[in-house]
């Protein structure tokens, strides 16, 4: 619905749900092309949001333990949702069982939706008008809301807002996205770095206890 | 044309990274560090692009009903309302605001 109110055809706005299916990137491509940037740098933005899936079908595959012939097929349902759903399954064949009707039903189900909703905007005309232009952002705060569990995840979160509203009168549309990703590996290193100087600092407290006892050792033996 | 570019690559990118995961032995991309990373780098996107979303006008930024809108959805995910609900609630009231001339 958003889509078709950004200047994607119907068409295209079907194709994107059909061949893309994984909702982040789809918005993401979407809101870019909408601010006027470049397809590439629009894609990239999507691609990135993209890239998580790669991690859940690595636990998939060691449950699913699919025939390669399959894994093709398979892959282009491998999304939040489907793993949520499969990594809870007891059993294999639960596993597998939940996987595919999850798969179908939502590939079905969003495909659906997505044109509804495109013709339904189509109807509507100006989507901003009727507040449609606000369901963007909901949809990625409703996204990124169950992923801020710890202080990391949410120091990664405030430094990425900054980064992508600052950039955003500087660099073209779309790049101050990509921009702000780098908020991730930033915060890791820093993270890194202060785990290092903890583990340095207990290292010298371990030595000055040391010390300390040998000290008292000392005092013991003269004592004697 | 050009938006047809970036479906088109959206497209392979993402079927690649999905295909790559079932297809890729485990353990090489089990490393902790890479792992975190993958975790954090959605954190960073959507983070970005929410405030985006919600406050940017072209290249500049603005505080407009969307903001309102914005809140409303915040409030409605910690009352743990469902996901239609928290963009429903996002839209009703950015649609309010405006009707009301903010």
């Amino acid at each position: 619905m958003t889509s078709a109110g950004s200047g994607l055809t119907l068409l295209q706005t079907c194709v994107l749900s059909l061949l893309v299916f994984t909702g982040a990137s789809q918005f993401a491509l979407v809101g870019a092309l909408a601010a006027g940037g470049n397809p590439f740098t629009a894609a990239a933005g999507a691609f990135f949001l993209g890239v998580r899936n790669a991690f859940y079908g690595l636990r998939l595959s060691q449950v699913l333990a699919l025939p390669r012939g399959i894994r093709p097929l398979a892959a282009q349902w491998v999304i939040d949702e489907t793993t949520a759903v499969t990594l809870a399954q007891p059993t294999r064949r639960s596993a597998r069982i939940g996987f595919t009707v999850t798969g179908l039903t939502l590939y079905v189900l969003w495909n659906l939706t997505t044109l509804l909703g495109a013709l339904g905007a189509k109807a509507l005309g100006d989507t901003g008008a009727w507040g449609l232009d606000a369901a963007g952002p909901a949809v990625f705060l409703a996204l990124l809301a169950p992923m801020l569990k710890t202080t990391t995840e949410r120091a990664v979160a405030a430094l990425a807002v900054l980064l992508g509203l600052g950039l955003l009168p500087l660099l073209p549309a779309g790049v101050p996205v990509l921009a702000a990703a780098l908020a991730a590996p930033a915060v890791l290193c820093l993270e890194g770095r202060r785990r290092a100087n903890d583990a340095r600092e207990d290292a010298r407290e371990d030595a000055r206890d040391d010390a300390r006892d040998v000290v008292r050792d000392d005092v013991r033996e003269e004592d004697r | 044309m050009n938006i047809w570019i970036a479906v088109a690559v959206t497209a392979l990118g993402c079927y690649a990274v999905k295909l790559a995961g079932l297809l890729v032995p485990a353990g090489a991309l089990e490393r902790p560090l890479v792992k975190r990373l993958a975790a954090l780098l959605p954190v960073a996107l959507l983070a970005a692009l929410t405030a985006q979303q919600t406050f940017a006008d072209g290249h500049t930024l603005v505080l407009d009903a969307r903001a309102a809108g914005l809140a409303a959805a915040a409030v409605a995910l910690v009352l743990r309302a469902p996901f239609l609900l928290v963009v429903a609630a996002a839209v009703l009231v950015t649609a309010a605001v405006r009707a009301m001339g903010g």
